[in-house]
């Protein structure tokens, strides 16, 4: 059979496509006419990543076969520019922070454009209805709206958007420095770009939790499908045959030998041409099974080993003991207690892993969306066997991370395939294998326990939590030593015993997820000071404010806090809006019905950086033949690191911000930054950012013979020195470098784990359907002290992410393996969800910190949930201890 | 037939699925198809059957009002019924367009192609049971109708043939002034799959009730109607309706725990939107 070609309009051109009928619209238009600002999230209809405008009305291209698109008028994003609102609601975007890591951008750009068209000044439950099809994941919506309903007053503005003069970058708004890629589709993600030839790799996995397994003959396999070039197994690994976070720790195989240890371990991959690969069965592979009963936390602990090198499935124990906790327990006049117990939490970022890799001579190429290039390269020479400096990393545009894209996914798989056809190899996973094989949030068995004198000073604490850290090590270290440190949360507590344990069992290996386990300690903590206010007779944001750290304090690993302690600030901030919230939700309740309304606090306080080992950063700027050049390492996965320490180099160097070339994450042009994750980058990455741009201001200067006052500025290409051109014989460089200064932690948690910790408290008010146990938030406020913000817009944008997901994690996400693996059983919030936010930024300076900058992307977080518990207590009296707060769940808890 | 056809008569569309050797898949909107296959593919399970797509049969397309019923075409979407002057007693129906899905979803999805899914959760069901709606069922013998109780006979499972094509349903009408209220009960806002849905219709005489007809979806394989509920509120003020329903009512029921909520759960707020739902209309005179 010939396929005919089949016509359809794409963005007023005249497209003819020759492709089967029932072709998804989305491969149509990013396989066949190369329009990859249509992204692909779940091929569900679930995300609405991929939607379009088909005849002007918003579809999923996802669910749109070819042959009913014939004759009819397709937009895309690339197509938006070309009409004048299209053109206004991408300089709204930009102008309002509206993408972040850019992936559903496009999506939502659709969607708001079908509004627009018909409404151009629509209300905000207009926008909502016209969004709620779409899911984003960083940005907690808010900055959307605002965009879409400001759109029409960009209509007549057609300039692009004012950059800070030299001097004025930091504590400006401005628009991200690679916002506008993100609003024209423009953006290279993971699955957007491929050599030409590419092979397609597919991974095999195990359907079951636990099982032994046994290849037979692939002959017959590969007799049936002879496009099937190649099947990788462990026996092909050039290198070795596991990776993992520490060094010590490589204990997750790229591909299993003869033991998978949770649903969704990868067996095998399969390497051939896209059409070979969808045409092979699961059922077709030769694989025996044996299956085994799973471990799970109930069972684990001193149970059956899952791995010889834990005989206890203990992986690690992490502990914080300061005085006698017991003794303080005993003698306190109010004692409270708590046992809660949280679910998986998948990242959901909207972009699943996809990159390719190829071999050129004896090095190898990796393009994939990363969180972490330097971390992807010692992996990839390990797994291969070869030199890391004949590894390449060249991160994509990363579409979300939130931890997830820390650990290595497709990376080693694809170098291993390369490596051995040297031809280049690409993959793309489906949604439901993303949700299967990567990471989650640690799900934790809580008990705590808090007791306070009775003018309501704390006296002691002490914390016991299980983590279930599932098959392998991934970040399980990292949260277990993080936990204990911050179990008690931002308060004088003079006796703490805190204990946290990372437990091997067969469910999906829990790793890194904004926060690395102190969102669920801080659930349990928060609780405990409701009970402890009401015993006391206090009230509980002045229960909070009595017992804040402050500078001066001491925590409970022995650290003297002595500057950029805002968190009474913070209270202080919050008070009237508490206070006139709190009198609200009194009236409210007063007026009757089936609603009962509450107001809730939360304080957190968040190391920024790891926990008592080094994490240096190293930044790069250069001026030369080809202009200003940053070199910047630091991977930015939507949270703004590019645009900040652009902000920050360009002052330190004295020059504007938008006169700088950007090299990023490429790990053969950057130096490196460290991961991204831990609220780093902008405090340690920012500080080598500064050290960076000083010193080439440094050598400018020298070089002009000026003083240090003198003032630089561009004359065209021309560089002035207090107007004066300046002379440049060879190229200059500034290169900075930061390590946070820590002490690592002794076997009771003494230490200096961070060199700095950002602080904050929340306040949510909401109502709780007392019939149906539906929890409807209202409101939330966030008094965030992030050192300095320096880009208030960026920090908001943080701080809205973080409460969406906090929101998420409070109230509906629960990741179930082998039943919510995808994006309509695993619930995330949608632009319905999230309610109006309004943000307090408090600045107390930290002096380490870059232009006294601190961290945000995880202390945004970490107050949400137990803020939400702690107003459904307000309106309810019921105590959430399983989480998520699903509607049944509220319900049982209010009966209790 | 091939692995994809999209043909432009009825009667074509008949001739191919008669002569089908496998049956194929009947294609729409494409949003229970294409969900379904990449669920297939993610665990290396490709679809391999045919697929007849629809979308270009004129004989199901709109609504057309007739003399005692209207019929609504099986690619009318959820947007057009969202969207529609319809009649009062649609209103349930029209709220169940308006919260499916996103917008993407109700622009693509149709009413059809969600009672022949036959999901227990279908959004689409509970208005039309209690519309005792009749689906249109063409074959090569010709056309006929079932009643939609009839249709769905289980989870995922419906009363059409392999050689026919549900070309619309079928809405008898009700007497005007008729109220209908759609509840829909998820854990968010938009996107989400229902833990609880009640619809119902009540029609008035006077202030009494006449007739009310009162169905459950997602507490069951497939949504019930509540008959002893129906009985106990007919000839009762239209006021007094919110106080009837009462737990042995809901005998019809079988809910179970799942990943969304628990079976008791289901049984508990089945009731609670029951009474709601009934206490609308006298809400709505008072507003």
């Amino acid at each position: 059979m010939t396929a005919q070609a089949t016509l359809l309009s794409v963005n007023g051109t005249a497209r003819a496509v020759t492709a089967p009928g029932e072709t998804r619209l989305t491969s149509v238009l990013r396989d066949a006419l190369g329009l990859t600002g249509t992204k692909v999230g779940c091929d569900a209809g679930d995300c609405g990543a991929c939607t379009v405008l088909l005849d002007g009305v918003q579809v999923c291209a996802c669910l749109v076969p070819l042959a009913q698109a014939e004759g009819r008028s397709v937009t895309t994003v690339e197509g938006l520019a070309a009409t004048a609102m299209g053109a206004a609601l991408q300089r709204a975007f930009l102008h309002h922070g509206a993408a972040q890591c850019g992936i559903c951008t496009p999506g939502m750009l659709m969607a708001a454009t079908e509004l627009l068209a018909a409404n151009p000044r629509p209300t905000e439950a207009e926008a909502m209805a016209s969004l709620g099809g779409v899911l984003c994941r960083c940005t907690g919506y808010r900055k959307i709206l605002e965009a879409v309903l400001a759109a029409h007053g960009f209509l007549e503005d057609g300039r692009p958007p004012i950059m800070p003069a030299a001097g004025c970058a930091v504590g400006s708004r401005m628009p991200r420095a690679d916002g506008l890629a993100k609003v024209t589709g423009a953006d290279r993600f993971g699955a957007d770009a491929a050599p030409a030839g590419s092979l397609w790799l597919r991974a095999v996995r195990s359907p079951y939790p636990r099982a032994r397994f046994a290849f037979g003959d692939w002959a017959p396999l590969l007799a049936r499908h002879p496009g099937l070039i190649r099947v990788l197994t462990a026996a092909d690994i050039p290198g070795r045959n596991g990776f993992g976070i520490y060094p010590d720790i490589k204990d997750q195989p790229v591909f299993c030998e003869r033991e998978a240890r949770y649903r969704g371990d990868c067996l095998c991959a399969l390497v051939s041409d896209r059409a070979t690969l969808d045409a092979i069965r699961f059922d077709e592979l030769p694989i025996t099974w044996e299956v085994l009963e799973p471990v799970t936390l109930d069972g684990a602990p001193g149970g059956e080993a899952l791995h010889a090198r834990w005989p206890d499935n203990v992986l690690t124990t992490g502990r914080v003991v300061s005085g006698d906790a017991e003794a303080a327990l005993s003698a306190s006049v109010h004692v409270a207690a708590i046992g809660i117990e949280t679910s998986f939490v998948e990242h959901a970022y909207i972009e699943p892993e996809a990159g390719w890799a190829r071999r050129i001579g004896q090095r190898v190429e990796v393009f994939a969306c990363t969180q972490a290039p330097y971390m992807d390269l010692e992996e990839v020479a390990g797994v291969l066997g070869i030199p890391q400096a004949a590894v390449r990393i060249i991160p994509s545009a990363c579409g979300g991370g939130f931890g997830g894209k820390l650990d290595v996914s497709i990376q080693p798989m694809l170098a291993v395939a390369a490596w051995l056809l040297d031809r280049p190899v690409r993959a793309v996973l489906p949604r439901s294998e993303s949700m299967v094989s990567s990471t989650k949030r640690h799900p934790a068995r809580i008990t705590a326990r808090a007791g306070c004198d009775a003018t309501g000073r704390l006296t002691g604490f002490a914390f016991e939590g299980l983590y279930d850290t599932g098959a392998y090590a991934s970040w399980g270290p990292t949260v277990a030593g993080r936990v204990p440190v911050h179990a008690m949360g931002p308060y004088r507590v003079p006796a703490v015993a805190s204990r946290a344990r990372a437990i091997l069992t067969s469910n999906p290996p829990s790793g890194a997820f904004r926060g690395f386990g102190v969102p669920q300690a801080a659930i349990a903590q928060e609780a405990l000071w409701d009970r402890l206010a009401d015993s006391v007779g206090l009230d509980r944001l002045e229960f909070r404010a009595l017992n804040a750290l402050r500078a001066g304090d001491t925590t409970a690993t022995g650290q003297v806090l002595e500057h950029s302690v805002g968190l009474v600030a913070c209270l202080d901030a919050l008070r009237p809006r508490w206070q006139a919230l709190r009198a609200e939700a009194a009236a409210a309740n007063a007026r009757g019905g089936v609603r009962r309304h509450g107001v809730g606090i939360a304080c957190m306080w968040y190391g920024i950086g790891n926990t008592g080992m080094s994490n240096p950063s190293t930044m790069r700027v250069t001026l030369g033949p080809d202009g200003l050049v940053f070199h910047n390492g630091a991977v930015d996965i939507g949270q703004g690191s590019t645009t900040v320490l652009l902000q920050i180099a360009a002052d330190a160097l004295g020059l504007p911000a938008g006169g700088f070339r950007l090299v990023l994450g490429d790990t053969d042009l950057t130096a490196d930054a460290g991961k991204t994750s831990a609220s780093r980058q902008t405090f340690v990455s920012g500080r080598a950012a500064a050290a960076a741009g000083k010193a080439l201001r440094d050598a400018v200067l020298l070089r002009a013979n000026a003083g240090p006052e003198a003032k630089l500025a561009w004359d065209g290409s021309e560089l002035l020195v207090d107007g004066r051109p300046l002379a440049l014989e060879a190229p200059l460089e500034g290169i900075g470098r930061f390590d946070p200064p820590t002490v690592p932690l002794d076997a009771n948690g003494q230490g200096i784990p961070y060199a700095t910790y950002g602080f904050a408290a929340q306040v949510a008010a909401l109502s709780v359907d007392m019939e149906l146990g539906t929890v409807h938030l209202r409101r939330i406020v966030a008094a965030h002290d992030v050192g300095r913000a320096i880009n208030p817009t960026l920090v908001e944008g943080q701080i809205h992410g973080g409460i969406a997901q906090g929101i998420g994690l409070a109230l509906m996400e629960e990741y179930l393996p082998g039943r919510t693996e995808n994006l309509h059983d695993y619930l995330i919030p949608t632009v319905g969800d999230v309610p109006e936010i309004e943000c307090i930024l408090v600045e107390e300076r930290e002096p380490l910190g870059p232009f006294g900058a601190k961290g945000i992307g995880e202390p945004a977080l970490v107050p949400t949930a137990p803020a939400i518990f702690s107003a459904i207590r307000d309106a309810t009296g019921a105590t959430i201890m399983r989480i998520p707060a699903l509607p049944h769940r509220v319900l049982d808890a209010i009966g209790r | 037939m091939t692995a994809y056809r999209r043909p432009t008569s009825l009667q074509e569309a008949l001739a191919l699925l008669a002569e089908a050797p496998r049956p194929p898949l009947l294609l729409a909107g494409g949003t229970d198809v294409y969900p379904a296959r990449a669920a297939g593919e993610a665990w290396m399970q490709p679809s391999d059957r045919p697929l007849l797509d629809l979308s270009a049969l004129p004989e199901l397309a709109g609504i057309e009002e007739r003399a005692d019923h209207h019929r609504i075409g099986a690619l009318v979407t959820w947007a057009a019924l969202r969207d529609a002057a319809l009649p009062c007693w649609f209103d349930a129906l029209r709220q169940a367009a308006a919260q499916v899905g996103g917008a993407q979803v109700q622009n693509r999805g149709t009413l059809v192609g969600n009672l022949c899914n036959a999901s227990p959760a279908a959004d689409g069901v509970p208005a039309l049971l209690a519309l005792d709606a009749e689906v249109e069922l063409a074959g090569r013998r010709g056309t006929r109708r079932l009643a939609l109780r009839d249709f769905i006979l289980g989870n995922r499972q419906t009363g059409r043939a392999p050689d026919e094509i549900a070309t619309a349903v079928i809405v008898p009408k009700a007497t005007p002034g008729a109220r209908a209220r759609f509840e829909k009960l998820g854990a968010r806002a938009y996107l989400v799959i229902s833990i609880v849905m009640v619809a119902v219709v009540v029609e008035a005489t006077d202030g009494r009730i006449a007739r009310a007809r009162v169905a459950i979806g997602a507490c069951s394989p497939v949504a019930q109607r509540l008959p002893a509920l129906e009985a106990a509120l007919t000839g009762l003020p239209v006021e007094a309706a919110a106080a009837i329903p009462q737990p042995e009512h809901l005998a019809p029921l079988s809910p179970i725990d799942d990943v969304r909520a628990t079976a008791g759960y289901r049984r508990h707020t089945a009731l609670v939107l029951l009474r709601r739902a009934l206490s609308a209309p006298a809400e709505a005179r008072a507003a």
